[in-house]
C-alpha cells in the first residue's frame, strides 16, 4: 500500500485490537474462537480495562486463550473455570473477571460449577462457546450435539433415546435468580459479530453493578469436527444450530429487576 | 491468649489470626466446625472471604483461582472430600501456587467412617493426584500444633510457592485442649511478580497454567519442580524425638498416635524396656536420615499407625534393612491404646522379631 | 449517493484461507490467491477496487488479519490527519 493511495482513503476504520496479542492463533481456519477472542480484546481495549481484567481459560480448543488475549489469565482444570473465576473475583472484587469456556467444559464436566456460580450470582462474565462438539479431542459428541448429528462417538448420529438431548444450559441458567444478563449470540456474519460485541461489552460493564452473573453463549462452528469447509460450516450452523439454539437475549437486566 | 478449644476450631482461629484472605470449603464430618467457626467469626474479624462451595471439586478450584492472585488461601476437608480435590491439587502443585489444604482424616476406603484414621498418608505424601509432584505435608499431634502449623504452613507455602497439606485426623479435630494463640496479624498484600491480579503497563501479562504441550518444556518444568522438592528436603525436615537417647527400641508414629505411643513407651520403661518415640512432623520431606541415625544403637523399630501400614514403607527405607521394623496398626476409625501398643511391642520382642 | 471508497490490507502470512471474508464481502473485492503463504495456505487477496471500507470482511475474520481504511468526507474547516500504515508518517492538511 503506497502512501499516496492512503492519502485518499485515510481513515483506519478497523484494525487488530492491541490486547489481541500479535501472534498466530492455533485454531483451524475459519474457527469462530478467533472472532470471539478478538471481540473480547476489542471490548477490553475500548473500555480501557486491560489492567483490571483477569481471564480464566478452560480445557478444550481455547485452552491457550492466554496466549492470545493479553490480560492476566488463569488456566483452569476441565470444567472448573467458573469456580476458578469465583475464587479470583472473591478476593479481587474490584477487578473484571471472565471465564471463556467451551460446551464440553461448561455444559458437561463443569455443569455443577456453571450452575452454582450462576446461582450464587457471582459478579463474573461467563463466555460460553457452543459448537456442538468436542473439537480439541477430535470431534466427539458434546452435551450440545444436535439430535441425529454425527460425531466420532455418535457415528450414526446422536440418538436421543440413548444419548440424551442437547442441553440448553443457557436457558437453564437464565432461570436462576443469580444471573443478571443472559444472551445467545453468534459470530458467523458481520451483523452477528456486531451484536456479539455489544453483548460482551454489556457483560463487562454490568460487572461494575455487582448485580449478578452475566452469561453469553456464542454459537459457533467447528468445521474440522463437522467435516465441512469453513463457509459451509457457517451455513450449516445457520440452518441447524440456530434452529435449536435461537439467537437473542434470554434474560435482560430489566427482567431481573421487574 | 490461652483457650480451651477443639482442634478444628483452633485451625480456623489460627487462620483468622495469620491474616488468611480466603477460605473455600464444603462441609464434611469430622471437620465441619472449621467452616462453621469461620462463618461465625472470620468476616467480621478480618474480612476473610469465607465461601461454602458446591463441592470439594469447586472448593479446590476456587483455591486455585484465588491463590493465583497471591492471597493467603486455604481449604479443609476430610478424606473422601480430599480425594475429590486431588485433581485440583495436582494443578496447584504444577502451577506452583501457595495454599494450605487441611485433611482431617477419617477412616476409609470409600465413604468409610466418620471416625479418625491415618489412611491418607500415601495420598498426601506420595501424591494422590497425577504427575510427579509433592506437597509439603505437616502432621500435628496436638491442638496447639493445629494452630501453630497454620502459620508455619503459610510461611512454607509462600517460601516455596507450593501447596502445603496439614494431615491431621478426626480425633485431633474433635478433641478439646488448651491452645495458646499467636497474636493477630494484619492481612497483607504481598508484592509478587507472578500473580494474576490485572496487568500493569510495566509488565506483560501473567498467566497461571499447568499446560506445557512441548515435551522439552514439560520436562523442564518437571526438573524445576524436582529441584524445588530437593531444596525442601534439604531445609524443611521436622521431627520430634522422645526418650530416644538411650532407647533399645524406637516406636515411629505420626500425629496423634505418637502421643499414645509416648504413653506406651513410658509404660514400657516402667517394665524396664527402654523405648523411645520418633515422631516425623514433616511427612514430606521425610526424616529418613534422622531415623537412620538411630540404627546403630537400637534393636528394632515398631511402627504404629491408624491404617494398614503406610508410613512404615518410609521407615523401612530409612533404616536400609539395618534393623527390623514391625508394625502395629488399627483401622476403621479405631484409635489404639497404650496397652495394646506395649503388648504388640512385647510380643514382637518375645517372638524374636525385634 | 455515491459509494464510499475503502481499502483493505491483509496480513497474508497470518491468513489461513478460510474464505469467510470472501463470503462476507458485499462487493466481491476479495478472492483467494493462486499461491500459498509460508504456512501453506491460500490467502485472501484484494482483487477489485470497489471496496467501500464496510469492514464486513474484518469483522468475520477469525485471525484478525484485515485492516480496513475508508475515505471519510470532512467539512471544509476540518483538518485531516494522514497516517500511513505503520504510523511513522503523519501529515496534517487543510481540506
Amino acid at each position: 500500500m503506497s502512501v499516496e493511495s492512503l492519502e485518499k482513503i485515510d481513515t483506519k476504520v478497523f484494525e487488530r485490537p492491541t490486547t489481541l496479542i500479535d501472534t498466530e492463533m492455533h485454531y483451524c481456519p475459519g474457527c469462530g474462537h478467533g472472532v470471539a477472542h478478538r471481540l473480547i480484546a476489542e471490548v477490553i481495549d475500548e473500555l480501557g480495562i486491560v489492567e483490571d481484567t483477569i481471564g480464566v481459560a478452560p480445557v478444550g480448543c481455547s485452552v491457550f486463550a492466554y496466549n492470545y488475549i493479553g490480560v492476566d489469565f488463569s488456566q483452569a482444570a476441565h470444567g472448573r473455570a467458573s469456580a476458578v473465576a469465583t475464587g479470583i473475583k472473591r478476593v479481587l472484587p474490584e477487578k473484571y473477571v471472565f471465564s471463556y469456556q467451551g460446551d464440553g467444559d461448561l455444559a458437561a464436566i463443569g455443569t455443577g460449577e456453571t450452575i452454582h456460580t450462576c446461582n450464587r450470582g457471582e459478579n463474573v462474565l461467563i463466555i460460553f462457546i457452543n459448537n456442538g462438539i468436542y473439537g480439541m479431542t477430535g470431534g466427539q459428541m458434546a452435551p450440545t450435539t444436535l439430535p441425529s448429528m454425527k460425531s466420532t462417538t455418535s457415528p450414526f448420529g446422536r440418538d436421543t433415546k440413548s444419548m440424551g438431548f442437547p442441553l440448553k444450559i443457557t436457558e437453564l441458567v437464565a432461570q436462576l435468580p443469580g444471573t443478571y444478563y443472559v444472551t445467545r449470540q453468534s459470530v458467523h456474519k458481520p451483523l452477528n459479530v456486531r451484536r456479539a460485541k455489544k453483548a460482551i461489552q454489556k457483560g463487562f460493564e454490568y460487572q461494575k453493578l455487582n448485580k449478578g452473573t452475566c452469561f453469553i453463549e456464542i454459537v459457533s462452528n467447528c468445521n474440522s469436527g463437522w467435516k465441512m469447509s469453513p463457509v459451509e460450516s457457517n451455513k450449516w450452523m445457520d440452518e441447524h444450530m440456530l434452529a435449536y439454539y435461537p439467537l437473542g437475549d434470554i434474560k435482560l437486566p430489566n427482567d431481573t429487576e421487574a | 491468649m490461652i483457650k480451651l478449644m477443639k482442634g478444628n476450631e483452633a485451625l480456623a482461629e489460627a487462620a483468622i489470626r495469620v491474616g488468611a484472605d480466603a477460605y473455600f470449603g464444603y462441609p464434611i464430618t469430622p471437620q465441619s466446625e472449621v467452616l462453621e467457626y469461620l462463618a461465625r467469626e472470620a468476616e467480621q474479624k478480618t474480612g476473610m472471604v469465607v465461601l461454602q462451595a458446591e463441592s470439594e471439586v469447586a472448593a479446590i478450584n476456587m483455591v486455585y483461582g484465588a491463590a493465583g492472585t497471591g492471597k493467603k488461601v486455604w481449604t479443609s476437608s476430610s478424606s473422601p472430600g480430599v480425594s475429590l480435590m486431588q485433581e485440583g491439587i495436582s494443578y496447584i502443585a504444577s502451577a506452583e501456587l501457595p495454599c494450605l489444604i487441611v485433611n482431617v482424616q477419617r477412616g476409609g476406603p470409600g465413604l468409610g467412617t466418620i471416625q479418625p484414621a491415618q489412611s491418607d498418608y500415601f495420598q498426601s505424601v506420595k501424591g494422590g493426584g497425577h504427575g510427579d509432584y509433592r506437597m509439603i505435608v505437616l502432621a500435628p499431634a496436638t491442638v496447639q500444633e493445629m494452630s501453630d502449623f497454620v502459620k508455619l504452613s503459610f510461611e512454607l507455602a509462600f517460601k516455596y510457592r507450593n501447596p502445603v497439606m496439614m494431615l491431621t485426623d478426626g480425633a485431633l479435630g474433635q478433641m478439646m485442649e488448651k491452645v495458646e494463640f499467636f497474636e493477630q496479624q494484619e492481612r497483607e498484600t504481598l508484592d509478587l511478580d507472578w500473580t494474576t491480579v490485572g496487568k500493569p503497563p510495566t509488565r506483560s501479562h501473567n498467566f497461571i497454567t499447568s499446560l506445557h504441550i512441548k515435551p522439552d518444556k514439560m520436562e523442564e518444568v518437571n526438573i524445576h519442580l524436582q529441584k524445588k522438592y530437593k531444596l525442601i528436603e534439604e531445609n524443611e525436615i521436622r521431627y520430634e524425638e522422645i526418650m530416644c537417647e538411650d532407647a533399645d527400641y524406637i516406636i515411629t508414629a505420626f500425629g496423634l498416635v505418637a502421643r499414645i505411643c509416648t504413653k506406651a513407651a513410658e509404660l514400657a520403661r516402667e517394665k524396664g524396656i527402654k523405648v523411645g518415640v520418633f515422631r516425623p512432623i514433616s511427612l514430606f520431606p521425610f526424616p529418613y536420615e534422622q531415623i537412620k541415625s538411630h540404627t546403630g544403637k537400637i534393636k528394632g523399630i515398631l511402627d504404629v499407625e491408624m491404617n494398614a501400614g503406610q508410613m512404615i514403607e518410609d521407615v523401612k527405607l530409612s533404616v536400609e534393612g539395618k534393623v527390623p521394623v514391625e508394625f502395629h496398626g488399627r483401622m476403621g476409625g479405631i484409635v489404639p491404646t497404650p496397652d495394646e501398643i506395649l503388648e504388640a511391642l512385647e510380643k514382637y520382642i518375645a517372638g524374636g522379631k525385634l | 449517493m455515491a459509494k464510499a471508497k475503502g481499502n483493505i490490507i491483509i496480513d497474508i502470512e497470518k491468513c489461513k484461507g478460510c474464505e469467510i471474508c470472501m463470503d462476507a464481502c458485499p462487493e466481491d473485492v476479495i478472492a483467494m490467491s493462486k499461491e500459498v503463504n509460508n504456512k501453506g495456505y491460500l490467502y485472501a487477496v484484494k482483487i477489485e477496487d470497489s471496496c467501500t471500507g464496510c469492514t464486513n470482511c474484518a469483522l468475520v475474520c477469525p485471525d484478525a488479519v484485515i485492516t480496513v481504511y475508508r475515505e471519510v468526507k470532512k467539512k471544509k474547516e476540518q483538518v485531516a490527519k494522514i497516517t500511513n500504515v505503520t504510523g511513522n508518517i503523519t501529515v496534517t492538511v487543510d481540506k
